[in-house]
């Protein structure tokens, strides 16, 4: 039984190369990746085998208590639980118990994060290979520190997954992931400068956690080499208990949840609320405007660039501080308008086939364009001008104003006429509705690299003009250039926007049908 | 259509006094990469029918209703709606029909009252007939009581349903309705045979394709038989089923018998 599962999970990994050339090309980057990583670790800790004994148990004390950590908040975070052996499947194939955990944990080392934590715990025999009693404990360290992670990121997904089939927290949990990858950079800058005031802080955190079940399985090495035998020992037991105290739960929590399954209940609520369709004109444009706000509010995929907003001057202020000059954070209005711009070229790839509505009503293909288009400038011509002159404060360019306020808002009327020709035009791939943000989409993925690219090559030659004002500024000095600019950036950007409004909307008009059946494929 | 005039009377064969059809499809044919999925369908729906299309799952219904709609573009052949043709001028076509697709997703993060109102307000309907219709379909499909819940966290029976109000909120002179029926409960399907019916006794036209005989034959007064994207038989529910059942005539028309040999282990326990 044990040996179905692992054949079940590795067929599933296998056939996931079948579906398409550019799921290999996704699989193979990201194997790449994690590989490169993996070695890298494992070199280090096989250099740390001619470290200081110390120095080396912290690094790998820590780190393992950090891999733990890992396992166990990721799964919950990323909505991307690897769900391929989702025990709730097997209810009906009535597997006992043991074999069944014995097979789920097993299972959860194929695939790119088992196997890489595997390797890299293994490795840490490579660290201790100095006596022979601290490459036994090193091994006996690394699977049950290994095994421990695998399962105790199990533990963590049943007990939630109830909670995490709920849409609600699927939606929240996926956006709130990104602030903390966001701030990942100024975090681990502030980080490291606290740590290296202090120096011998790690030691001393690795032994205290060495006693904790984070950190004990991983220090098993160190102490036996250290020759603290009686140390070993209880740590090893620290760690065993470990594993079979999360065994034993996750054991009660699977018996729990197969004859329980996730129920995903919502309030009801009455009619009387139409929000945003009360408010704005009751026109097809005004309708669509007012469906494409209340999208960037409520969903996830939408929602999570306008998370992403307001932490983009926080990075690019933290990263000018640090390299004493913030040249980077006066681009921030013309990278919001871009970004935000540039944002609806996927729309209808979004709608996904939701779109078939639009094209059963009739809409006309203007309508269209210029109702999504009207509800991305709702909000991003405040934030664009916003962002404009909060630099300013910083840099105290002043003279410079009218420039960047020229160039950032006709790059937003110029980027939002060019994805209103897109995305009437061509499909990328996205996530589905519904589907976490981060979730890789099925699909083409060439097709979607050339639609992108191509479209921000065309949006640079669009905006020469407002660049070249900008340049002759900041070479000549002239203030005329930055009025000049002032007038004419949002002069030619509207001009443009108004001309991307109409082809775009007459190519939907003549090849909706061909657009929707693009959608169709994906879905 | 100014002057309201008596039906003439529906005599078999002779079809140059019948009304023009609601809806006329003329050697409608789709292929997908080397698979024909629709193989020069024709295809008349007489104004005030209601009218079934029944077939094995991948016979080309939705197919063809997609085609008759303007929602894939045919390889060859029309499809009019009283008199317009939907391919020449999909506009106008796409204003006398309401169109129930299958298998397509809803804008569901709007609530079902807000669905609705937005297809109502994309079909450039005033705000106030809007309000009132959202009410009353509401009130009818049984959804007042979640008309503020997101459609996403609907039941599948109440997105079929919901999807069905956004079709009748502009009073379509023709419905298009792909499996309208498919997962949802008895008692509002009932509701929503009754709503169709009262429509078609008022002149309205229903086209629903199904996999449910029975349903078929008890609702509707016209039935088409397609399979392998042609039409086996089209014709008035008593035509075709021809003194059987409907049922009996479609596994007799589409073939592949009843194959209930075999699974001997299946009765030994």
């Amino acid at each position: 039984m044990v040996a179905h599962l692992l054949s079940l999970k590795f067929r599933l990994l296998l056939n996931g190369f079948r579906r398409s050339p550019g799921q290999v090309i996704g699989m193979v980057i990201g194997g790449l990746y994690a590989l490169g990583l993996a070695a890298v670790l494992v070199a280090i800790l096989v250099a740390l085998r001619w470290a200081d004994p110390g120095a080396a148990h912290a690094v790998v004390v820590l780190g393992g208590a950090g891999a733990m950590l890992g396992w166990l908040v990721i799964p919950l975070l990323a909505s991307a639980a690897d769900m391929t052996l989702d025990p709730a499947r097997f209810t009906t194939a009535a597997i006992p118990m043991p074999q069944l955990l014995a097979g789920l944990t097993l299972a959860g080392f194929i695939g790119v994060p088992g196997l890489a934590t595997a390797v890299i715990s293994l490795a840490t025999t490579a660290t201790w290979w100095r006596s022979v009693p601290s490459v036994f404990g090193a091994l006996i360290g690394a699977v049950l520190g290994a095994t421990t992670c695998v399962v105790l990121s199990k533990v963590a997904t049943t007990a939630t997954a109830s909670l995490a089939s709920s849409r609600r927290f699927k939606d929240v949990s996926s956006i709130v992931f990104l602030i903390p990858l966001m701030l990942l950079g100024p975090l681990i800058a502030t980080a490291t400068q606290g740590l290296t005031g202090s120096g011998a802080f790690l030691p001393r955190l690795a032994h205290t956690l060495a006693w904790t079940p984070l950190g004990a399985a991983w220090s098993l090495g160190g102490e036996l080499y250290a020759g603290d035998f009686g140390g070993g020992v209880l740590k090893l037991l620290v760690a065993l208990a470990t594993l079979v105290g999360l065994l034993w739960l996750w054991k009660l929590l699977l018996q729990h949840a197969l004859v329980t399954p996730p129920y995903a209940g919502t309030a009801r609520k009455g009619s009387g609320k139409l929000g945003l369709f009360r408010v704005l004109p009751a026109t097809p444009t005004g309708a669509i405007t007012a469906r494409a706000l209340i999208y960037w509010l409520k969903d996830p995929r939408y929602a999570a660039s306008l998370v992403v907003l307001p932490l983009l001057p926080v990075i690019l202020f933290f990263s000018g501080r640090q390299g004493g000059s913030f040249e980077a954070l006066s681009l921030l209005g013309p990278m919001t308008a871009f970004l935000l711009s540039w944002a609806i070229s996927a729309d209808v790839s979004y709608d996904s086939t939701a779109f078939a509505l639009h094209l059963a009503t009739g809409v006309k293909g203007v309508h269209d364009r210029l109702g999504r288009s009207l509800a991305c400038l709702a909000f991003g011509f405040p934030v664009v001008v916003v962002f404009t002159v909060l630099p300013m404060l910083v840099t105290g360019q002043w003279e410079l104003l009218p420039n960047q306020l020229g160039l950032s808002l006709g790059v937003l009327f110029t980027g939002l006429g060019l994805s209103s020709v897109v995305s009437a035009r061509y499909t990328v791939v996205v996530p589905l509705p519904g589907d976490s943000p981060f979730k890789k989409p099925p699909g083409n993925v060439a097709q979607t690299l050339a639609v992108q690219f191509g479209g921000m090559f065309v949006l640079a030659l669009l905006v020469t003009p407002e660049v070249a004002l900008m340049v002759a500024q900041i070479i000549t000095g002239s203030q005329v250039a930055g009025w000049a600019n002032l007038f004419f950036g949002p002069a030619l950007g509207l001009v443009l926007f108004a001309g991307g409004v109409r082809l775009g909307g007459e190519w939907l008009d003549a090849r909706g049908p061909e657009l929707f059946a693009r959608l169709t494929v994906n879905r | 259509m100014s002057q309201p005039h008596p039906d003439p009377p529906f005599v078999p064969g002779t079809s140059d006094s019948a009304p023009a059809p609601a809806l006329s499809l003329q050697g409608l044919a789709k292929r997908f990469g080397g698979k024909v999925a629709v193989d020069g369908l024709s295809l008349d729906v007489p104004a005030g029918s209601f009218y079934g299309m029944v077939g094995p799952n991948g016979a080309g219904k939705t197919t063809t209703l997609s085609m008759a709609t303007g929602l894939l573009r045919p390889d060859f052949g029309t499809a009019v709606v009283h008199g317009v043709d939907v391919w020449r001028h999909p506009l106008e076509a796409k204003k006398l029909m309401g169109i129930l697709p299958d298998g397509v997703r809803l804008f569901d993060r709007l609530t079902g009252e807000q669905l609705v109102t937005y297809a109502g307000l994309l079909r450039g309907m005033e705000r106030d007939v809007v309000r009132e219709r959202v009410a009353e379909l509401l009130v009818a499909l049984d959804l007042a009581a979640d008309g503020g819940t997101l459609v996403v966290d609907y039941s599948a029976g109440m997105t079929k349903k919901i999807a069905l109000a956004s079709a009748l909120i502009h009073a379509p002179r023709v419905l298009v309705l792909d499996e309208p029926f498919e997962s949802v409960d008895p008692v509002s399907a009932a509701n929503i045979r009754g709503i169709l019916e009262r429509y078609v006794a008022s002149g309205g036209t229903v086209i629903v394709s199904s996999h449910v005989m029975d349903l078929v034959q008890r609702m509707c007064d016209h039935v088409a038989v397609v399979a392998g994207g042609r039409v086996l038989a089209a014709g008035t529910v008593e035509e075709v089923r021809n003194g059987s059942s409907l049922e009996e005539r479609f596994v007799e028309l589409v073939g592949g018998g009843t194959n209930t040999e075999g699974l001997e282990w299946l009765r030994t326990f």
